[in-house]
């Protein structure tokens, strides 16, 4: 199973903001059982989807040398159902980042009309024995999937980059490795 | 300058938001770990809306010092040893100790803090008008 939440970055500002889309779709399988004949995209999908937009925007920051994962949730508001057809744009918002983790703000908007809010905390896990857990450069290959490079800045306004020692990853091999779930789609080029 | 009751009722505040508990529970006895079931990740978020509400910065390891309780020179047994207990007197001169010198068992050290040893941390930090 693939576990992207989001479809595409569409703005990615270094350090400060980053705003992703995420298209629902009848074809996706779990909005058959949420709900029987009453699809609605379900909250807990809805955060990750946020939480993926404003990880990566941390990770980014951090040059992708953290384990940053989502650690707690200390607000979420929903302010209404969002349905196959609609396109939810994720915004991210840098709170702060530190040593040991990060925090964000997050909004859902569908179209005009904001559909949710929260604020989400990241912690750095550093810990040897999570090492094998995964690599933090497979973070790497999903902006590149999702075309934030295509569209992003770094915080001198410069054309948003891959630090240079991960350059390989991002052409194409991963030292042999495949990340999980997104080997194909992480080696593509995306045609604008 | 803030009163000390604004900086009581900012901390409220933040205690609130960064652990969903009601305004009333935060009491200046409250302890943060075992009366409003804050757990190691709230540090983070509660450190963050307490630079933000006082335009502070707090170090990682100043309001709550782990780094102590970690290093097997202050712990002996699960229990912090006498030169732990004097550089955490040291590291925290806002939290009474006292209580926990009695059994100073680490896995009790957690639920030392209370909303009262936050406030004078904070006292410590900006300038406090009575």
């Amino acid at each position: 199973m693939r576990w992207y939440w989001i479809d595409r970055f569409i703005e990615f500002e270094s350090g400060r903001y980053a705003k992703a889309i995420k298209n629902i779709s009848l074809a996706e399988d779990y909005l058959h059982d949420h709900f029987p004949y009453y699809p609605i995209i379900p909250a807990s999908l809805v955060i990750e989807g946020m939480a993926q937009t404003g990880g990566l925007l941390v990770c980014e920051h951090n040059q992708f040398r953290e384990k940053v994962v989502l650690a707690k949730l200390p607000k979420a508001v929903f302010h209404c159902d969002a349905v196959p057809g609609d396109t939810l744009t994720y915004t991210a918002t840098v709170d702060y980042i530190k040593e040991e983790g990060a925090m964000v703000t997050a909004t859902s908007y569908k179209g005009h009309r904001l559909h949710a809010e929260a604020e989400i905390v990241f912690a750095h896990l550093n810990e040897p024995q999570l090492a094998s857990l995964f690599d933090p450069d497979t973070f790497l290959r999903m902006m590149r999937l999702l075309g934030a490079f295509e569209v992003g800045h770094a915080a001198d306004g410069s054309r948003l980059r891959p630090p240079a020692r991960l350059m390989r990853t991002v052409e194409g091999g991963h030292n042999g490795q495949s990340p999980p779930g997104a080997a194909a789609e992480g080696t593509q080029e995306r045609q604008p | 300058m803030p009163t000390k009751k604004e900086v009581f009722q900012k901390i409220q505040t933040a205690l609130v938001d960064a652990l969903g508990v009601d305004e009333e529970d935060v009491t200046p006895e409250a302890t943060l770990v075992g009366d409003l079931g804050a757990e190691s990740i709230d540090f983070l978020d509660i450190v963050f809306r307490l630079e933000k509400a006082f335009n502070i910065k707090i170090p990682r390891g100043e309001l709550f010092p782990e780094d102590i309780l970690t290093n097997s020179a202050y712990v002996h047994d699960g229990k912090v040893t006498e030169q732990g207990l004097a550089e955490l007197r040291k590291r925290m001169p806002f939290a009474n100790l006292d209580n926990f010198a009695k059994n100073p068992v680490v896995q009790d050290f957690g639920n030392l803090l209370t909303v009262a040893d936050m406030c004078r941390f904070v006292e410590g930090k900006v300038e406090v008008t009575d």
